[in-house]
This record gives structure tokens, C-alpha cells and sequence, in this order.
């Protein structure tokens, strides 16, 4: 079960970085349960103990309102994103929820086809199984990068 | 490269702005020591950061390293973080406290007033070496800038030609800042923005209410910002500094929804509405009608108020073509854990990821690159109307913007009143 378990969470986090950098956000809401939160952190807060986020949703309507947001409303650089996931720990399970950390770099490629490092850190997250399938249930995102290049649009 | 007294102003109102002036990096040298260590007053921290003695921060005026620390009577000092010795960096921790600053690289030690108090071996070993016998410490300190507490919020000057502090701020800006502090205040976190332009575009955007109407829809559609709203920009008696204010209960949504469908505006969105609207509830905490504020203070910082979302941005310089927004999010020591939820919800609208303030690194960036080649062209500053740089009472203005300009020229020695008008 264990081994299951963990290429089952291991397996949610490389669809998680593929809908994103696909840009398929609206598909990647179905990776969530509907009470989950989702959170990016700067590390400079997170080791400071300062409760400040870069992006808070306190439930799923709120990850909802982003994806729209960006459809419709906001205003940002034109780029493609390409997450690399690494070091994924599968941390155990305690009454249904699976702790899990991993690594992730996200490297911004724009229009001329320049290539940045845009954001580097880790994930911290509570997974839980929905329907026969493994969903985020918390999610936090500290980002190392604590200064952001230009802006935050699309998730980490 | 060029001097800055070369650009064309051509018009005395600065309704037009060379290009250049953003490009130039002999101009970015000169705005470091005329405007940055002129007679002003630049932001640091509030006080509440360093609220013990010895308690210290690293900050940047311009792009030059400060600390700014609490000395053992509750009093703040602040210095230019480089050592008397050769110059290294003396205080490498972003935070922290201590009871004298030592430099890593040959422990020269420094009080918290900046006083250099001892160097090693500076008598040498059995009559050799060390330093020369005149050598007097009280000559080697580390160089110290005058240090103002103005309501619990810290700024510097490098200049002894400086006036005080409430004169630079002159009244309308003390009042503002005395609204927004007029609790103690509880700092909630930090975020940062590394921009790819010049400063000054920054403090463009800023000094202009007119784009928040338009830029960023999110503003727009759910009454946060408008151009239907009342509201304003109030200037100091110089015109560097201004307060934008608008009033989000002043407008309704039938006339906000046409006035933008007449001006072919798109950025009001009626087919477009939230799941989770408990970031839209603003409570009015001044005892005034006024939802959203925004106070530019010449030259390093801006004071927000989105609604209950409250942070100051200060401007550090990178070079001529960068530089970082520093973000510091506070709420009151009295917020109870109800409040403080909701002011980091608010928080989603705000910073390099709000939803209602991504749009500005955008448009600093985009502009810096088109006007990289156009030093001799000009950006047209008409909104609200040429000549007289004075309070406005509309939203739909770039006058406070054209009040920069006026006092930056002033402070780097460039006349355009001698323009043709
Ligand atoms: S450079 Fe600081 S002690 Fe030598
Ligand atoms: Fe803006």
C-alpha cells in the first residue's frame, strides 16, 4: 500500500507541473478537493515566522477566482512556464492524509524564447484520496526566490 | 551617454519627459547623489521592526546599503553599511541584534552609533606593526545619516541641507501618514518585486490615478478603483509627494457599467463575477469614506491602502535599468485574529501577485524596453490638463506625476522653464 500510495502522490505532483506549464489551469483545479487551500509562501517570511503570503486561497472558490482572474482580468508577461519536480519524500499517512515535500524549479521561457530561472523552493503538501483518486488537500508553495522577477501570475 | 541638462524639455510644465532621462546611465549616477543623498528624506522601516535596543535592519537608499539600528536609550541610528577600513560590508545579516556591529574582514568594531571603537592589534606585537601612532579612532567612524521618527515610521537623510522632516512632508502627507498610524502598528511580512526598468517609471505609474481605472480590470469591475468614483490626488506645496484617494461607495454600478462602455473602455467586465467574495468586504477603519489610497513620497516610497490591506512599497535602485519593490504589510497591534485574516486576505490584491497590482511590473517593464532607442522622443502627460501643478479633484489626471518631474528637475540642476512653453 505504502509503495502505492507513494507512486500515487509522486504521479499528482508531475500532473500538477504538466496542466500548469500546459497551461491547462482549469483541468488543474481538478487536482484539488473543494476544502483545500493553496498557498505561496516567500522563505523569507516562513522562517521569520511572519504569517504574509504571496497568494492565499483559503478554499477552492478562491483557486477558482484566480484561474478566471487571469483568463480575464489580468495583465501579464507573455510566457511559458516548465516545472522541474525532484526529491519527492513521501513523509507517511495519518488517518487519510499523505505528507509529502518535493523540490521544484520553474523556468520562465518568453516570446523571443529566452529562458530565466523564475522561481526556486520547495512544496509542502496534505494529500487525500477522493474517489478513488489522490488529491491535493493543502498545498504550500515556499519559494526561495522571495524577490520576484517582474510578477506572480501563473501558480508554482 | 549624455549630460542631463542635454535633454529636450520641451514644454516648461513637463507635460513632456524625454525618454532619455530613463536610459541614461550617467543620469542614474547623478539622481544617486543629487536626489538620493540631496536635501530629502528617504523611507526606512517603522520603528516597530527594531522595537529593542541593538535590534538593527539592512535597508537601501537608492542603491546605496544602510543599516539603520535601536541604540541601548531607544534611539535609532543609521549608517552606510560599508566599513572605514577598505570598505567591506560591516552588517551581512538582513535582521538581527547586537551590541556592536564588527566587520568580518579585520574586526574593525563599531557602535550602535556608528563610532568606530577599537581596532586589533592597533599597537602591533613587541613595538611592530599596527597602525601609526596618531591614529585615532574617533576619526574612523562609519558614515552616519540624520535619522527622523515621524509616527512610528523611520526615514533618513544623507544631507545636512535637508529640512526637517515635516516640512520635506509638508501637511497634507503628515496628515495621511498620521491616518494610517494612528495605532501601533504590527508588521505581517515582507514581499519583494525585481523589476526590469527604471525607477522613476515606477514612480510614474504611482503618480498617475488615471491608470488604475484602466490597467487593471479586476479593480475596475469589482468597484475597487474607477474612474466613475469620486476621489482625487492631493499634492504637497512642492507637488513631489501626493495622496490618490477614491472613495468606493461613491459610484453605482449602472452608471460605472456605461460610463466605461461609452469611453470603449473593455476594463469594466459585467459577464464576470467571484466565487469567494470575502475579499471584497472592506471595513472603514478611519472614520472616512475613503476604500483606497495610494501616497507617493518623493523619492523612495509609496503607502497603500487597498481597502483594509495596508503596506508601504520602497523603491531600491538596481542600476538604471532595475530595481526592487519592497513590500512591508502591516495591520494594528489591536487587529484581532478575525482582522489579521482578512487583511492577508486583501493581501491577494496586492504585491508581485495581486490581482489587482501584477499589471504595473508589466507596464514598467514593457515601457523600458520600447523607449531604450528613443532618447530624443517624449511621453505626452496631458490627463488633467497642462500648466499649473496643483491638488486635483479627479481620478482621471496625470498631474502629480508632472509634480515629480518638476521637483527632480529642480534637485539635479535642470532647467526646463526655459522651454519653449
Ligand atoms: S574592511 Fe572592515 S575591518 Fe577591514
Ligand atoms: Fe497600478
Amino acid at each position: 500500500m505504502t509503495a502505492e500510495a507513494k507512486q500515487a502522490c509522486a504521479d499528482l505532483l508531475a500532473e500538477y507541473a504538466y496542466l500548469i506549464d500546459a497551461d491547462r489551469l482549469e483541468d488543474w483545479l481538478d487536482l484539488f478537493v473543494e476544502e483545500s487551500t493553496y498557498q505561496i509562501v516567500p522563505r523569507e517570511n516562513y522562517v521569520r515566522g511572519l504569517p504574509l503570503q504571496l497568494m492565499l486561497c483559503e478554499n477552492k472558490n478562491m483557486l477558482r477566482d484566480r484561474v478566471v482572474s487571469l483568463r480575464q482580468a489580468n495583465i501579464y508577461n507573455i510566457h511559458v512556464d516548465r516545472h522541474l519536480v525532484s526529491s519527492v519524500r513521501y513523509l507517511g499517512e495519518e488517518s487519510g492524509v499523505h505528507s509529502v515535500g518535493a523540490n521544484y524549479a520553474v523556468f520562465q521561457t518568453d516570446q523571443d524564447g529566452q529562458s530565466r530561472l523564475f522561481s526556486v523552493g520547495e512544496y509542502i503538501d496534505s494529500i487525500v484520496v477522493e474517489d478513488g483518486a489522490f488529491k491535493f488537500k493543502d498545498k504550500l508553495v515556499i519559494a526561495d526566490t522571495s524577490s520576484i522577477p517582474t510578477l506572480l501570475a501563473t501558480p508554482l | 551617454m549624455r549630460n542631463e541638462a542635454e535633454y529636450v524639455w520641451p514644454t516648461s510644465d513637463f507635460t513632456r519627459i524625454p525618454f532619455g532621462i530613463y536610459h541614461d546611465a550617467d543620469v542614474y549616477e547623478q539622481e544617486m547623489h543629487k536626489v538620493f543623498r540631496g536635501p530629502t528624506w528617504s523611507y526606512l522601516c517603522f520603528d516597530v521592526e527594531i522595537p529593542n535596543p541593538g535590534d538593527f535592519k539592512c535597508v537601501n537608499i537608492g542603491d546605496t546599503p544602510v543599516v539603520v539600528n535601536r541604540d541601548k536609550d531607544g534611539s535609532f541610528h543609521a549608517f552606510i553599511n560599508r566599513c572605514a577600513h577598505r570598505g567591506s560590508i560591516v552588517r551581512r545579516e538582513e535582521f538581527g541584534n547586537a551590541k556592536d556591529h564588527t566587520c568580518v574582514y579585520h574586526q574593525w568594531c563599531y557602535s550602535l552609533k556608528g563610532d568606530l571603537l577599537g581596532v586589533p592589534f592597533q599597537r602591533g606585537v613587541k613595538g611592530k606593526g599596527g597602525m601609526p601612532k596618531d591614529f585615532d579612532v574617533a576619526n574612523h567612524g562609519l558614515q552616519t545619516l540624520r535619522v527622523e521618527n515621524f509616527n512610528g515610521v523611520i526615514f533618513a537623510s544623507f544631507s545636512d541641507d535637508a529640512p526637517p522632516l515635516e516640512d520635506f512632508l509638508d501637511e497634507p502627507i503628515c496628515k495621511h501618514l498620521k491616518r494610517l498610524t494612528h495605532k501601533k502598528v504590527k508588521v505581517l511580512g515582507y514581499q519583494r518585486q525585481y523589476i526590469h526598468g527604471n525607477w522613476k517609471l515606477y514612480t510614474d505609474n504611482t503618480r498617475d490615478p488615471n491608470h488604475g481605472g484602466l490597467l487593471h480590470p479586476f479593480q475596475v469591475t469589482f468597484g475597487i478603483a474607477r474612474l466613475t468614483h469620486g476621489g482625487g490626488a492631493v499634492l504637497d506645496k512642492r507637488g513631489c509627494h501626493n495622496i490618490s484617494m477614491v472613495e468606493g461607495d461613491s459610484d453605482s454600478e449602472e452608471d460605472a457599467s456605461k460610463a466605461y462602455e461609452d469611453s470603449g473602455s473593455g476594463a469594466y467586465m459585467t459577464d464576470y463575477s467571484l466565487h469567494d467574495t470575502s475579499m471584497l468586504a472592506t471595513q472603514k477603519e478611519f472614520g472616512d469614506e475613503i476604500t483606497l489610497s495610494i501616497m507617493s513620497i518623493f523619492p523612495n516610497v509609496v503607502f497603500q491602502q487597498i481597502g483594509n490591506c495596508l503596506a508601504t512599497r520602497q523603491i531600491r535602485c538596481k542600476g538604471v535599468d532595475a530595481f526592487e519593490l519592497y513590500w512591508t504589510y502591516y495591520g494594528y497591534e489591536d487587529d484581532d485574529a478575525e482582522m489579521t485574516a482578512h487583511r492577508l486576505r486583501q493581501a491577494n490584491m496586492a504585491g508581485p501577485g495581486g490581482l489587482i497590482s501584477m499589471e504595473d511590473g508589466e507596464a514598467v517593464e514593457i515601457v523600458h524596453r520600447a523607449i531604450k532607442r528613443e532618447h530624443d522622443k517624449h511621453s505626452v502627460a496631458e490627463y488633467g490638463g497642462r500648466g499649473e501643478i496643483k491638488t486635483q479633484d479627479t481620478l482621471i489626471t496625470e498631474v502629480p506625476m508632472r509634480g515629480f518631474w518638476a521637483y527632480y528637475c529642480q534637485l539635479m540642476g535642470i532647467d526646463a522653464n526655459g522651454a519653449a512653453a
